[in-house]
């Protein structure tokens, strides 16, 4: 066993962690639940934010176009960026023109995907984290776990350790708000030191050039405010046409994703203040092939709430880092591929097709249709292993003509009937892992209906 | 079109077919007791699912092609698994969409859905008095919408709920979570085999700290996979397919 599948049995092991990991998620999709059925309307505002994503994706040349002009008229400098290389080489060039040293971040998957921060502290440069749950992962060199709960496979415990260690805190206290004051102190030095603050985005409003960024801890306010020069970074899809268009996606965004009403903060930046440097970095990525992709272009609708994670079976049980990817979970899954169709692939397995994430999505992504069809798409390519497609094409075989199911249900059945146990719960029969085998009936309906049926016969 | 006039084609899923006779006889017995023309096509063999959930299509049209071959002659195809009829209903569309194949995929039926929303029943006059819990088969429940999923806000109904709820004497128990995936997912179930069973552990110890006697489901399949647990762990818990309740001691 390899991939997905290989570190989910890795995660399950320690049974004790796996059972917590899956109640501290399901209470987050709990609170999703009880936050999304206040508001009555919520299915058509689910249905207004993809149609309004649908219209962004079908003019999205025209949208940043209007964009960034309108950016540049409040006098912000914008950059584009082809590529993670070039991404990451932009913000290098924006640092050295300001003969900056010291960073400050707050959370953005974007600067992830890029690897901005291993990049940055190769050319010794310092980048600090600014949310709390990155700063956590940050000071135990990971990646995150989650896109909005970054740390959320780390129990309290875990952390008191970690600040001990890192921020000499009391030894043993893990009390969540004593935690959190060290760490604001430790995070105030940091914003004061800073020459720069660089965000994400959220949300890029086309006729304002406007960029929106929501956070709880109101980090990326205070790194804005703090450094003299700013810096926001998008991807081409976060683009929304209007200021109006905004509501329908702050109350989507909030409730989804934690379940709070809205987020604590929703800065809005629009030109540089008095004395400072705006800029904002679009970047592609990869992106505009993706959009090419018609069956999957869905995907880019995505507003990284995470609600497909926490409502995820396979995720809540198998943990981020079993994906592998940046991002993880059903809607890193169908983004995967895009890049890493052969060396992804196991993801698009990685999941029941149980259909919940589809559901939960605030933007309506068909993820688990998604899923389905990279599947066809990877077989296609014949991308499988070669086991594995030999024997679809003997199962494609068998069920295509009466005949051969006839006689392979019969034997198949014999077999289990006759066979010793040892032989049948053997180690490739991975159903028996845990499970037994149905008990075999003395007859299939078929052979039933035939004595017993009155089937009429028909030519 | 009076009930004895209405050709039924009954399909039931291979793994059915092979493993859960019983639940078959009692889809059938159910149907001919409502006074239906019901058929079992006798070279009928699986709706092509495993193969296309598989990343297989291309190779199950043979597979589609022998399904709406033994079907298409019929007013209506009812089938106990609404994870196959929902398969038939949505992803036969790779099919060239001939008259026969759209007669097929739109009068395909789950059992539940066939009872309620076409013969217009909710109560079959049966005794049950055992405390059920009703396991809510994904693709029937958000598939199909049998029911009212737990992520939407809307009304909620449930098919399933409205045909046992009327058994005289059952108690249905309440789940901690109602409507979570229980890791059957067809070959799920065997390439990812640890994360498959700890859902189903999970779904099971939900029906059994909550004090069901019998899990019950539109899908044999789940169920299937539950069983396997239930057994290796040797817990008390009974599974039964929801056609052999609706099917059980009329009264
Ligand atoms: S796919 Fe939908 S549910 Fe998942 S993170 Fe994106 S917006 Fe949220």
């Amino acid at each position: 066993m390899k991939g997905h599948a290989a570190k989910a049995r890795q995660f399950l092991s320690d049974n004790e962690r796996a059972d917590w990991q899956d109640k501290a998620l399901w209470a987050v999709r709990q609170k999703r639940d009880v936050a999304a059925g206040s508001v009555r309307e919520w299915e058509q505002l689910r249905e207004q934010a993809s149609q309004i994503k649908e219209n962004v994706l079908s003019n999205l040349d025209n949208y940043l176009l209007q964009f960034e002009q309108a950016a540049i008229q409040n006098g912000v400098q914008v950059c584009w960026a082809e590529d993670d290389r070039q991404f990451n080489e932009t913000i290098l060039r924006i640092i050295r023109d300001h003969q900056a040293q010291k960073i400050v971040k707050s959370k953005s998957m974007l600067t992830e995907e890029c690897g901005l921060n291993h990049f940055l502290e190769k050319e010794g440069i310092e980048v600090v984290d600014t949310d709390l749950g990155e700063r956590i992962i940050q000071f135990r060199n990971e990646p995150p776990s989650h896109i909005v709960l970054p740390a959320i496979h780390l129990k309290r415990e875990e952390v008191g350790e970690l600040f001990h260690e890192k921020l000499h805190t009391e030894k043993g206290n893990s009390d969540p708000t004593y935690l959190t004051a060290a760490a604001r102190v430790h995070l105030r030095e940091k914003f004061l030191e800073a020459d720069i603050a660089i965000t994400g985005v959220n949300f890029a409003v086309a006729e304002s050039g406007t960029v929106v960024v929501c956070t709880n801890e109101g980090n990326a306010d205070m790194g804005v405010h703090a450094a003299p020069v700013q810096i926001h970074c998008m991807g081409i899809e976060k683009i929304i046409p209007r200021t109006e268009d905004l509501g329908v996606f702050t109350r989507l965004l909030a409730r989804s994703a934690t379940g709070q009403a809205v987020t604590t903060y929703t800065s809005h930046y629009r030109k540089p203040k008095p004395g400072g440097q705006m800029y904002i970095v679009i970047v592609d990525n990869g992106r505009s092939e993706h959009l090419g992709l018609s069956a999957h272009r869905n995907s880019l609708k995505c507003i990284r709430c995470g609600a497909c994670m926490n409502t995820c079976p396979v995720y809540r049980r198998s943990g981020g880092y079993s994906y592998g990817s940046v991002i993880p979970g059903p809607i890193g899954s169908i983004l995967a591929p895009v890049k890493q169709m052969k060396d992804k692939q196991d993801l698009t397995f990685a999941s029941s097709l149980c259909g919940s994430c589809s559901n939960v999505c605030p933007v309506k992504v068909d993820i688990h249709s998604q899923l389905y069809k990279w599947r066809q798409e990877i077989s296609e390519k014949n991308l499988f292993p070669k086991a594995k497609s030999y024997s679809l094409s003997i199962v494609g075989k068998v069920l295509g003509s009466n005949g051969m199911y006839n006689f392979s249900g019969k034997a198949a059945r014999w077999a289990l009937k006759n066979m010793p146990r040892r032989l049948i719960y053997n180690k490739l029969n991975t159903w028996g892992w845990g499970r037994e085998l149905p008990e075999v009936p003395e007859m299939s309906f078929k052979e039933w209906y035939k004595k017993n049926g009155n089937e009429r016969k028909r030519q | 079109m009076a009930r004895k006039n209405i050709q039924i084609g009954l399909f039931i899923p291979c793994y059915i077919d092979q493993f859960y006779p019983q639940v078959g006889v009692a889809t059938l017995e159910l149907l001919q007791k409502l006074g239906l023309d019901v058929r079992y096509p006798m070279k009928q063999t699986c709706c092509g699912q495993p193969l296309a959930n598989s990343g297989a299509e291309k190779k199950a049209i043979k597979t589609y092609q022998n399904f709406i071959r033994n079907f298409s002659e019929f007013d209506y195809v009812v089938s106990p698994s609404g994870s196959c009829v929902y398969h038939v209903r949505e992803h036969y569309n790779i099919l060239e969409q001939t008259e026969e194949v759209k007669k097929v995929r739109q009068n395909t039926y789950e059992l539940c859905e066939f009872l309620v929303d076409i013969l217009g029943i909710d109560d079959l006059k049966i005794r049950f008095p055992h405390k059920v819990g009703i396991h809510q088969s994904c693709h029937g429940l958000r598939g199909l919408k049998l029911g009212k999923s737990s992520e939407l806000v809307a009304e909620s109904y449930s098919k399933v709920h409205r045909l046992l709820e009327k058994a005289d004497g059952i108690e249905i128990i309440r789940l901690d979570r109602e409507d979570e995936c229980c890791g059957f997912g067809g070959t799920f179930s065997i390439f990812e085999p640890d994360v498959s069973v700890k859902m189903g552990k999970m779904r099971v110890h939900d029906h059994e700290t909550n004090g069901a006697e019998i899990i019950t489901a539109t899908d044999m399949s789940c169920l299937m996979h539950l069983e396997g647990i239930i057994r290796r762990e040797k817990k008390a818990l009974k599974v039964m397919h929801i056609a052999e309740i609706l099917n059980s001691n009329s009264l």
